[in-house]
């Protein structure tokens, strides 16, 4: 069971960044999906806009972004970040890796640890377990942990079963060694024999690109789509969900005797409303405790915790000490809570880009 | 063409129904699992057509 607990390491800052291109939900126009119907898609999955990347914006600007106005608002100097993460399944090249195209822009010194690690909905809980380890572990002084998707260059516009959905944000965590650092919890767990129910099938080693991969297939519904675009089992996903996450968050709890009394905010992948809403009361969690920023960005992948973190709590995050309940859970299929205590972080307002 | 509540009934396909659509099929998984805490697979759904196989279902994991 990977249940483990992580100490000497805060987080310090938190910045996110989403392009300021965006759909209404209402005005858009997709196959299959009149306006009646997409009232109700609207209602059901509670997404009235999301931001979505022009061509030449990448979620490693978008993260970009988020870091340099995070680094300067901490005031750190640069050549004291030791480690850079980029969690994204949406690199900039299939190789090198993000992370260290980011060190260079970022000004970062060559005495930098970078790597990427390809993770979707889990991937901030994973990112951050990760980060905290290793700087537990090595007194590296301080690191960032960038994480974001832009994963709607993925996603065909005739594809009402994922395009109302996703948007696209990029966002930077700053961490630093520190004694004084409460404990982060995390409980983490996988199950690959879902892997095809959140999927992008061409393009990679197993099945590369070929001018086959380009060509529109037609589906139930109206729906068209190529297989180097997104590939979403809505019903797979939804009971993996609705029963995996709840069941994450309680063992993350018993395994270090905690209630749900003992946090100030939740913070779950942002899913759909329908979704989290059942996640929700499967914990008895109080909805004023349980953000949404859905609304306004819709599913933005690995990027959705640390976006509503930023869009929803910023004045508190930065005005007093706050226990939060995060969760993740998605793509792989992959799962993951934890907790984590801020002590009046910098953050800014939600970047557009 | 809005379905009358009391036109449904266990042998109603419920894909003919003009309101069926992936969503409602989403909404009846969260409502199954809110009162019955039983959680209905993708499958389980794809392959039921009529609302007494869902019921069935639905009873013998009640059951388990």
């Amino acid at each position: 069971m990977a249940d483990f607990s992580i100490s000497n390491v805060a987080v310090k800052g938190m910045t996110a960044c989403v392009p300021k291109d965006h759909v209404v939900n209402t005005q858009a126009s997709v196959a299959g999906l009149d306006t009646s119907e997409m009232l109700k898609v609207v209602a059901m999955t509670g997404i009235d806009k999301h931001h979505l990347s022009p061509p030449h914006i990448c979620t490693s600007d978008l993260c970009f972004e988020a870091a340099e106005k995070l680094i300067d608002k901490l005031n750190w100097s640069k050549e004291d970040i030791e480690i850079v993460i980029f969690v994204s399944q949406t690199p900039d090249y299939i190789l090198p890796m993000t992370s260290a195209i980011l060190q260079q822009r970022l000004g970062l010194s060559t005495r930098c640890v970078a790597f990427d690690m390809s993770i979707g909905c889990s991937g901030f809980v994973y990112g951050m377990s990760v980060i905290a380890a290793m700087m537990s572990a090595s007194k590296i002084k301080k690191g960032l942990l960038l994480v974001g998707d832009t994963i709607t260059k993925l996603i065909s516009k005739q594809d009402r079963s994922t395009f109302p959905l996703f948007g696209d944000a990029g966002t930077a965590t700053a961490l630093a060694y520190d004694e004084a650092a409460h404990e982060m919890d995390f409980s983490l767990s996988t199950d690959g024999s879902g892997h095809r129910a959140i999927i992008v099938h061409d393009g990679g080693q197993r099945s590369p690109f070929t001018e086959q991969s380009l060509l529109p297939q037609s589906f139930e519904g109206g729906i068209e789509r190529s297989q180097q675009q997104l590939y979403l089992n809505g019903m797979d996903v939804f009971n993996f969900s609705i029963s995996k996450a709840p069941a994450s968050f309680q063992q993350m709890m018993s395994f270090k005797n905690k209630t749900i009394d003992a946090f100030d905010y939740f913070v779950f992948h942002q899913a759909n409303k329908l979704m989290n809403e059942t996640i929700r009361k499967k914990l008895k969690i109080e909805p004023t405790k349980y953000l949404y920023s859905l609304q306004k960005y819709g599913n933005t992948s690995s990027a959705t915790i640390p976006l509503t973190l930023v869009s929803e709590l910023q004045e508190e995050l930065s005005h007093r000490q706050l226990s939060l309940g995060l969760c993740g859970f998605g793509v792989g299929l992959s799962w993951g809570s934890m907790t984590l205590t801020t002590d009046h972080i910098v953050t800014l307002p939600v970047i557009e880009l | 063409m809005e379905t009358e509540p009391g036109s449904i009934h266990e042998t109603t396909e419920f894909r003919n129904l003009e309101e069926w659509s992936s969503l409602i099929a989403l909404m009846i998984i969260a409502m199954v699992d809110e009162k019955y805490d039983v959680i209905l697979s993708g499958d389980d759904i794809r392959n039921s057509n009529t609302i007494q196989e869902i019921y069935t279902i639905v009873h013998s994991k009640v059951n388990q």
